[in-house]
């Protein structure tokens, strides 16, 4: 594949039919009403020259390159800015218009370095370009320094890990700036001074490192020049191919072209068709790949026989027949049920299918489960009771007709960034935000943002508000009986228990921490403000009352008849990218793919038939459940494919001891991991640059993975996984990975009409994708519940049993931040650490000072599970009495701190509440920080 | 907090506290169905035999589950 250069129409696009005719130069163009000359003109496949317009920025109008006659029009109208109108008449080239842009150009050149073939960006400049098409042959001023006063000497500022600020090329169109205000939402860049003095200047006029700048990229993708660009093209040039594919971080799952020169990718640009992401991007996706060819990876197998002993390289054949063995070995030994997997959402719906397939026809159990049990899986549990299906119910651009928005529990613009723009944008449209969340999150207020009501509840307290708002909602008749009466079912009971008084705002004050009138004013704007659109994150889920709250949600989007349409739903923003997918494919003890349940016998049937083998009719064993059971003796080995389980999962003197308990662990992963170190065979993973495969995101839209650069350990980990099973006697072998998918296709109704061949033609499908919903389904339960009738649920309020106490008076809760992600195993390893190389602690200023701590103090964090030091930052985002760290850095481990509580439906870790104590530690101890260590602190 | 309780014992006292507003025997069916369809054999077996010890660490409709589980 060349390199892909998408049409750029110069305005966006404008909604609705076209209905507007109008003639340019001749050629006949029907557009819909608001669509400007110029995107006509481009819809008519005539290119109108331009420098300070683009398609994803409103017109501006400053560079007036792009002037035409019209017709009955007075002067040389900018085409970016002038609407279309029926009847036009535009002429966008006569000699008049091309003598007006060649003077444009000489301005625009007079000041601009003569260094074309020099220039990093030789061959991508807009400013190059338009010097050819507008047939510029001299500049009578003179050029560069040459024309007098310039902007020549103005300093680069090369702050920025990953781009360059290059001023003196800069032709002050403003496309940076409106870029970060309009599609980021940071507001970060400005143009300082007037007239000749214009300049772009990052923040108060400071460095782009030292701004508010989020390092997104939109800027650099915006710039017409190379005045910003990727250090990567100054380094190695441009690119000269491209390959469409799928990030590997969060669950928005943005395309991308991956462009390359040769086999050395060079720079990752998102890409504007991309179903999820739209042309955004974030820090992590568009400049954090740098991991997958770091020295540290890990790329020939490596076995040991104990923990204690060095690893030791050997041939794939070797680790394969050694790992197949020994799991046979222990099954032998200790029965069928004593060995299972874990699959990662960070691996592709084909390698996560191989996995379970491996556990359900040749281990012969159900032992399979995900890394969502440790965040999502009450997001499946509550949507599967409610709705009928373990998935969120909109498409992300569904936001884009919200009305009013409730973020619970999540914090997009860190976590799900692109997302986070998006609802940004429809904020500054006027959207109503309610935010339920213990921490002032970015989103409460920033530039141009402000949420109408932010609920800063207790933790552990969600149920209590939602329920207070569904309560709200019922006695103050503010139920959509309508859509009640004919979609759901179980109302009247649920209405009854939810309007008893000890649900009401004022009864539950005291435990949410939140007063009544705001509870109440905030349900009542949720259910009257017109479309209400809840997003929900983590901060749901990680709770003993995970399930429950997803169930809550639920309960209040019914209620209000929000279901079922743009702009309305109830939305999980998924950890990782795969989460949804991983989940899909089977992933968990009790479910086949598709969601359906072990004990089906129809189900089973479809599989034992095609695999050849009966399969187990009882659940397998959770995560924790198979920590559990490596302590009491009765599971002995784990395969864990690309999940870092040593540092993510909770309480990590249990998981440590689980580990050690172990017979046989294999590790399937980049880079020798904290889990590594409890493993007898490590077999090297591939990154996503290299997998071939689908990844499913947090809107059901299944995206290819296509490999950018052929896998540097020689094999694709769904290969691995086929001929470990092989090497056990099972005849698994797949040709490709498309091969895989069309098995799922085969025995998975939701995902009966997807194949790589139809994903290659339509970029992405959003399941069900099936018979009834050929094109897939961006909008769920649009005429009736997956289920058939939406189901009520009470949703009783357990408090969870972590207490503050004297000994722990704070309430800890852990999360992530904009540029690392999750355990950090990728982020850590690029120049993402330049924003944070560690892990901190942010608490409330008066807890600080009751404990003597000021800012950057090194800080003992403990709870009743363990104890570990950070650094302390002040804050006022945290309420009085909560404080908060990030999970990135295996040298803090915040889960030495974190419990084995977890949600009673699902055991997914409550991560978001563990009752703590903070100490000063002194400044000689602090000089020799300790690592983490597990155990009672006492 | 119940930390040296068997963990069977702790997820079951956990998962019978979200239907104690139940009726108990109410409550330890809708325990036993969730225990069906979520736990592995050996976890069951494990509390069922436990229950029938007459432990008294067991919710009073957890206990019941585990006979229904039978």
């Amino acid at each position: 594949m060349s390199l892909l250069k998408e049409p750029d129409f110069g305005t966006p696009a404008r909604a609705g039919e076209a209905t507007v005719e109008l003639l340019v130069d001749g050629v006949a163009v029907l557009v819909p009403p608001g669509t400007s000359v110029m995107r006509a003109a481009k819809e008519a496949g005539i290119d109108v020259p331009k420098l300070c317009a683009t398609d994803n920025l409103e017109a501006f109008g400053s560079c007036r390159l792009c002037v035409v006659e019209i017709d009955g029009m007075r002067g040389t109208p900018a085409s970016c800015t002038t609407p279309v109108a029926p009847g036009m008449v535009v002429r966008t080239q006569n000699e008049k218009l091309g003598k007006l842009r060649r003077g444009v150009m000489e301005l625009y050149i007079s000041d601009h370095p003569l260094d074309c073939l020099t220039c990093s960006a030789n061959g991508d400049c807009e400013l190059q370009d338009m010097a050819g098409v507008t047939g510029l042959r001299e500049v009578r001023y003179g050029s560069g320094v040459d024309a007098g006063a310039n902007h020549m000497a103005l300093p680069t500022d090369s702050s920025n890990p990953y781009f360059d600020f290059e001023a003196s090329k800069c032709i002050a169109c403003s496309r940076c700036v409106r870029a970060c205000d309009e599609v980021q939402g940071t507001l970060a860049l400005t143009i300082e001074g007037r007239g000749f003095d214009s300049k772009v200047a990052a923040g108060a006029g400071g460095s782009f490192f030292e701004s508010d700048c989020v390092s997104c990229g939109a800027c650099v993708q915006a710039c017409p020049t190379a005045t910003l660009q990727e250090k990567s093209v100054i380094e190695l040039g441009m690119p000269t191919r491209s390959v469409i594919t799928t990030c590997a971080y969060c669950g928005v799952g943005c395309s991308f072209k991956a462009e390359l020169r040769g086999d050395e990718l060079v720079r990752m640009v998102p890409y504007k068709n991309g179903g999820a992401n739209e042309g955004h991007s974030c820090v992590k996706g568009r400049f954090a790949f740098g991991y997958a060819s770091h020295p540290d990876r890990v790329l020939e197998p490596m076995v040991r026989d104990s923990i204690e002993d060095e690893w030791r390289k050997v041939s794939w054949e070797e680790a394969i027949g050694f790992t197949a063995r020994r799991l046979r070995e222990i099954q032998a030994e200790y029965g069928p049920g004593s060995i299972g997997a874990i699959t990662s959402s960070r691996t592709t719906n084909e390698e996560v299918y191989t996995v379970q397939k491996l556990v359900r026809a040749v281990f012969g159990n159900n032992n399979v489960d995900t890394c969502a049990r440790v965040c999502h899986s009450p997001t499946g549990y509550g949507l599967k009771q409610t709705f009928g299906e373990s998935a969120g119910t909109q498409d992300f651009k569904s936001v884009d007709e919200a009305d009013v928005i409730l973020v619970i529990g999540a914090n997009p613009t860190d976590a799900h960034p692109v997302f986070g723009s998006r609802m940004k944008k429809r904020i500054r449209q006027g959207a109503r935000l309610i935010v339920i969340d213990p921490r002032k999150t970015d989103l409460v207020r920033s530039p141009h943002i402000e949420a109408a009501h932010h609920l800063s509840l207790a933790p552990g307290t969600n149920v209590a508000m939602i329920n207070a708002m569904a309560h709200v909602v019922v006695t103050e008749g503010l139920v959509d009986r309508t859509f009640v009466a004919s979609r759901c079912e179980e109302f009247e009971a649920w209405e009854t228990f939810i309007a008893d008084p000890v649900h009401s705002p004022e009864a539950v004050a005291g435990t949410t921490g939140v007063p009544a009138s705001e509870v109440r004013a905030a349900a009542r704007l949720y259910a009257t403000g017109g479309n209400g659109a809840i997003y929900y994150g983590l901060g749901v889920t990680e709770h003993s009352q995970g399930s429950t709250m997803v169930m809550g949600m639920a309960n209040l989007a019914m209620a209000t008849g929000n279901i079922g349409r743009r702009g309305v739903g109830v939305n999980p923003l998924r950890g990782q990218n795969n989460v949804q997918g991983s989940c899909d494919m089977g992933s968990f003890p009790h479910e086949l793919p598709g969601y359906r349940h072990v004990s089906d016998d129809g189900v089973r049937e479809v599989y034992e038939k095609l695999w050849g083998t009966p399969l187990l009719n009882e659940p397998g064993l959770r995560i924790p459940n198979m920590f559990d059971a490596a302590i009491d003796g009765s599971f002995k080995a784990l395969f864990v494919q690309g999940e870092d389980i040593a540092q993510s999962d909770p309480n990590t003197q249990h998981v440590f001891a689980a580990l050690g308990a172990l017979d046989l662990l294999v590790v399937q992963d980049l880079f020798v991991n904290e889990t590594a170190k409890f493993a007898h065979v490590l077999l090297p993973g591939t990154s996503f640059l290299e997998k071939d495969g689908t990844f499913t995101n947090a809107e059901r839209r299944i995206n290819r993975v296509r490999p950018v650069m052929a896998p540097q350990t020689g094999k694709q980990e769904w290969e691995i996984v086929c001929e470990i099973a092989q090497a056990m006697g099972y005849p698994m072998h797949y040709n490709s990975a498309a091969e895989i998918m069309a098995e799922i296709a085969l025995t998975t109704p939701t995902f009966m009409g997807v194949s790589f061949e139809r994903l290659d033609r339509v970029g992405s499908i959003q399941w069900p994708c099936n018979l009834e919903h050929p094109d897939g389904t961006p909008i769920m339960h649009s005429e009736t519940f997956t289920r058939g009738k939406g189901r009520f649920m009470e949703t009783v309020y357990v408090p969870t049993s972590e207490r503050s106490t004297r000994k722990y008076p704070l309430i800890l809760t852990t999360g992530r931040i904009l540029s690392q992600y999750n355990v950090g195993a990728q982020t850590r390893r690029t120049a993402n650490v330049a924003w944070h190389s560690e892990d901190i602690l942010e608490l409330h200023p008066h807890d600080a000072e009751v404990r003597g701590i000021e800012n950057d103090d090194t800080v003992a964090l403990s709870s009743r599970v363990g104890r570990t030091t950070l650094r302390a930052r002040l804050s006022d985002r945290m309420p009085v009495g909560v404080c908060y760290t990030t999970f990135h850095h295996p040298i803090t481990g915040a889960n030495v701190i974190t419990t084995d509580n977890s949600d009673w439906a699902t055991n997914c870790p409550e991560y978001k509440v563990t009752a703590v104590q903070v100490d000063l530690v002194p400044t000689s101890v602090a000089e020799a920080r300790e690592p983490a260590v597990v155990g009672d602190a006492r | 907090m119940s930390g040296t309780l068997p963990p069977y014992v702790r997820l079951a006292n956990e998962i019978a506290a979200q239907f104690a507003h139940r009726p108990t025997a109410d409550a330890a069916t809708a325990i036993a169905n969730h225990l069906r369809v979520t736990w592995d054999p050996r976890m069951k077996q494990a509390l069922i035999a436990h229950a029938a010890t007459g432990a008294d660490d067991l919710a009073p409709a957890a206990a019941l589950a585990a006979q229904q589980l039978q």
